[in-house]
């Protein structure tokens, strides 16, 4: 059993100085990653932070791990190398909404398509911040932005359907200023093997200021969102009185104590199920006809890229009368004049 | 049967061309021939010409697929031209009789000759021959197919696969041509098909019955070549790609760091992830990524984690890379990127070879943003070049672009098998565990090499990036008069490179009228015009880069002993550009050409000799 490290998040703070805008979902969620790292158990050194480009993307210069701040998009596929190159570190991605979705939609569909053990978190503001303002991928349809004057006319991902579709193993959603939850996920992703997509649906308040503001109402909230937990009934609002039930192939929002319906017809969740269209359907819930989900989504167990490759490696080493460079020279066909 | 008349044709060195229908097994063919001259002592130069589609339409020029080999005494190059050309069909005529000596002998498959196929491949009449006018050839009319299929009457095998057997009919005639024992190729049956005897027994009988034919026929004189003169030494054969992605493999074994490959398939360059893809026994990591900015990007995670970290390219890859390869730069992590040039621009010529990707390895990115750029110039050595660049780009910190091309890639050659241990040590500067606050951009003050901290290293924690960094400490910088000194910075890093690396030689005397200059991949045509007309009494000498950026440090001085220069190059000039700007006091002629072709030996002397008489 490895010894217990002793961390606080104070130590995971660099020196620099953080350069977000006053009142950024990013400060949040920086000190959030910040308290989980500290409660990992595991030694600074062995935390490698990536990230892309963009507002977001700055978040390895705040942290004093390794990092590396790299360019545009290409973070998944950066830290997919760092992973597999040193499966020993715990690495960790920092995406957007228009990093990893746009530029960098392909590696991000083929990280969780291999499955590299990589944590991603997905910093969704639905608006490019660091270019002031134009439309991204998960921008709503009609949104008027800078690039988008007359309002957007393009359909806008919902970036779990696109882990589901590239059958990804775990996703989970949170809210940057739900500080708990988010920390709470963070801690569930290291433990899982497998690529970890974290949504963290973040508030940009210059550019998108309020974008998510319909679910975090203070007043609303409770009726507005819905937490998943592995094992525990799909029941939420204001007075613990809605749940999830299935009628026929669809989600329903049902209230308790009405029309016959007790607690024991409410959905209960599987996160470990590996039939994905459940998790769909509530990673597509949205208001008002429904709570969105928070939590861990879908987590489910598969084998891990890097682990089978050292798998692979371990055994051709084991079989092959190869040992070093002069026996491959000398390997196969060879004549001695 | 009467016997022949014992007559042999004595050469120094002989072009044998295989051609045939792209499913004809004619790279087989050629392989087997040019390892079994190989093994008996010729030295040998290999040279395939495939077409880009996998079944190209079956009869056509289109789908002709060729296998050259060339061997004998100091060989140098796959040949110009054929003294012997196998044709298995009208349309392997058609495309490669031009590529024939005038005398030379043609070997055809009679049966092959109908009227349907003479008809595909473009001619017009029943007499390919004359309307050809092949009339200078000596031309062997051989029912190939038919006595295939007579040898494997009773094999029990179906028509179709019976006639896979026919290029090994083709190659047993040519054995006996050239005197070759039938005894490798035999042993390459028994290997390549053991679960299947039948098979191993079918191909060693059509193979005998082609010798035997051979033998029979009288109007088939036997050559004697003469052998190469070669050292004592264990040999091997190999291409390019093979020896790039060995010599990769052996600067990881040197530098004791794990080799991670992150890549993309592409033609030429394939064969190199292939290969390491095959060394998992030797702890190689290859990372086949979704695109080719992936396969660069997880290679500079990897270095980033403290791996040997390769990506492998062509030309149109080259570009997708061209911003990862800027990060590699500003970061200062090692990376080595192969680029096995091909026919451009655009998808240009996938399967051809060219010399044009120079001012992209060169230049091809945003900011001031120097690499090392090498090129290999012969298959074998390109072991010796990939070796070279992971130990510059290791022991410097810096990316390396190491330019191969499509001619290198899968020409192949025997190769005297090094020993590693006569190999230099690579010596990494990892950063260690210290007292002091470690910072990223501190630097050995004689190369300028900054310290490589590898994540997982209690105490040296630290971030790097794309953005602009202040000098030593590594921190975010915007400061103008920082970025003058970090841009100067890399510069002079890679400059330094020069002091580590050989001095550039001269082939012939240092005061010839003409020096002629090549760098990759034409080494072996250039040497052997220069050759040939050193052997005649001209006043030419020749000299070869393969280190370009940094050039070797005496360049200059050796420029300067010649009164005319010149610059051959398969591309429009690239070199020749290049040389103006760093060394812009000489003048340099140039000899180019652009046909996705290498050289040939003859134009070349042609060339130079024009040049040596214009006053």
């Amino acid at each position: 059993m490895a010894t217990e490290v002793k961390l606080t998040f104070k130590d995971f703070k660099s020196d620099q100085e953080v350069r977000w805008c006053a009142g950024c979902g990013d400060h949040a969620i920086l000190n959030t990653v910040q308290k989980a790292m500290a409660e990992m158990n595991i030694p600074k050194e062995k935390f490698a932070v990536i990230a892309g480009i963009g507002c977001s993307s700055r978040f390895p210069y705040y942290m004093n791990t390794y990092g590396f701040h790299t360019i545009h998009g290409r973070a998944a596929a950066i830290a997919s190398g760092v992973k597999t190159a040193n499966p020993d570190l715990s690495v960790w991605v920092i995406n957007g909404d228009g990093d990893g979705l746009a530029i960098g939609g392909n590696h991000f569909i083929h990280l969780n398509r291999r499955n590299i053990d990589v944590n991603l978190l997905l910093f969704n503001n639905e608006i490019y911040g660091l270019t002031k303002g134009q439309y991204s991928p998960t921008t709503k349809e009609g949104t008027k932005t800078k690039t988008s004057p007359h309002g957007t006319i393009e359909n806008p991902f919902n970036p779990g359907e696109l882990v589901l579709g590239a059958q990804g193993k775990y996703f989970a959603r949170t809210f940057d200023i739900n500080m708990k939850l988010t920390q709470d996920i963070l801690l569930d992703a290291e433990k899982h093997q497998g690529t970890s997509v974290i949504e963290i649906l973040q508030n940009c308040v210059i550019f998108s200021d309020g974008v998510h503001g319909y679910y975090t109402d203070k007043e609303m909230k409770l009726d507005r969102q819905i937490v998943l937990h592995h094992g525990e009934k799909m029941i939420f609002g204001t007075n613990n009185d809605k749940g999830l039930v299935l009628d026929g192939l669809k989600l329903k929002v049902v209230k308790i104590g009405e029309n016959g319906i007790t607690e024991n017809d409410i959905l209960v969740h599987d996160a470990h199920e590996e039939n994905p269209f459940l998790h769909w359907m509530l990673i597509s819930m949205k208001g008002p006809e429904f709570p969105i989900a928070l939590g861990v989504i879908r987590a489910v167990k598969a084998s891990v890229y890097e682990q089978k490759l050292e798998a692979q490696i371990s055994e051709a080493k084991a079989k092959s009368s190869i040992k070093n460079i002069d026996d491959l020279l000398n390997s196969g066909s060879t004549w001695t004049v | 049967m009467t016997e022949k008349i014992d007559k042999v044709i004595e050469l120094d060195h002989v072009v044998i061309r295989f051609s045939g229908d792209s499913g004809d097994g004619m790279q087989l063919t050629g392989t087997l021939f040019s390892d079994t001259a190989a093994l008996m002592g010729s030295g040998i130069g290999t040279f395939p010409d495939y077409p880009a589609e996998i079944r190209a339409p079956q009869g056509t020029v289109g789908g002709v697929s060729g296998f050259q080999v060339h061997f004998g005494h100091n060989i140098h190059t796959p040949g110009d031209y054929a003294d012997v050309l196998v044709a298995m069909n009208p349309a392997a005529l058609k495309a490669n009789a031009k590529w024939t000596k005038c005398g030379g002998t043609i070997i055809i498959d009679r049966d092959a000759f109908t009227a349907k196929n003479l008809e595909k491949a473009g001619f017009k009449t029943d007499d390919p021959i004359k309307e050809d006018k092949l009339e200078c050839f000596n031309l062997i009319s051989a029912p190939i197919s038919s006595m295939t299929q007579e040898v494997l009457k009773d094999s029990g095998m179906d028509n179709k696969t019976i006639l896979r057997s026919k290029n090994m009919f083709a190659l047993g005639i040519c054995f006996y041509l050239f005197n070759k024992e039938l005894t490798f190729t035999e042993k390459f049956f028994e290997s390549k098909f053991k679960k299947v005897p039948a098979v191993v027994a079918a191909n060693k009988m059509v193979l005998q019955a082609g010798f035997n034919y051979g033998y029979n026929v009288q109007e088939l004189t036997p050559y004697k070549v003469a052998a190469a003169d070669i050292d004592n030494g264990t040999y091997r054969s190999i291409n390019g790609n093979t020896a790039t992605a060995w010599g990769l493999a052996a600067a990881a074994e040197k530098a004791n760091l794990p080799l991670f490959c992150g890549s993309y398939p592409i033609t030429p360059a394939t064969d190199i992830l292939q290969e390491l893809s095959k060394l998992k026994n030797l702890g190689v990591k290859t990372f086949q990524a979704e695109d080719e900015i992936g396969g660069i990007t997880s290679a500079i995670g990897a270095a980033f984690a403290g791996n040997f970290a390769v990506t492998t390219t062509s030309g149109p890859g080259l570009a997708l890379k061209s911003e990862a390869i800027g990060l590699a730069v500003i970061t200062e992590l090692p990376l080595v990127i192969v680029n096995v040039q091909r026919g451009g621009p655009s998808t240009g010529l996938p399967t051809k070879t060219e010399q044009s990707d120079l001012l992209q390895a060169l230049y091809g990115r945003n900011g001031e943003s120097p690499a090392v750029v090498i090129a290999a110039s012969t298959p074998s050595n390109c072991f010796h070049y990939a070796f070279v660049s992971g130990k510059i780009a290791l022991e410097h910190m810096t990316p390396v672009i190491l330019l191969t091309d499509g001619f290198l890639a899968n020409g192949s050659q025997p190769w005297k098998i090094p020993s590693m241990k006569d190999y230099p040590e690579i010596k990494v500067p990892i950063a260690k565990q210290g007292t002091e606050k470690y910072m990223p951009y501190l630097r050995n003050p004689e190369n300028l090499v900054r310290e490589w901290a590898i994540p997982g290293t209690p105490g040296l924690e630290h971030r790097i990036g794309g953005l602009e960094k202040m000098d030593k400490t590594g921190t975010v910088s915007y400061v103008p008069e920082n970025h003058q000194v970090m841009t100067d910075l890399r510069e002079e890093k890679v400059a330094r490179v020069a002091n580590s690396i050989p001095d550039l030689e001269v082939i012939g005397r240092e005061d010839s009228e003409l020096l002629v200059i090549g760098w990759g991949g034409t080494y072996g045509h250039l040497l052997t015009a220069v050759q040939d007309m050193q052997k005649e009494g001209k006043s030419i000498s020749f000299v070869h880069f393969n280190y370009i950026k940094p050039l070797p440090a005496n360049t200059r001085e050796i420029l300067r002993k010649f009164k005319k220069i010149v610059i051959a190059e398969i591309n429009n000039g690239q070199f020749a550009s290049y040389m103006r700007s760093v060394l812009p006091e000489f003048t340099y002629l140039q000899y180019n050409k652009v046909m996705g072709l290498p050289f040939t030996v003859s134009e070349l002397t042609d060339n130079f000799k024009k040049i040596l008489e214009e006053k």
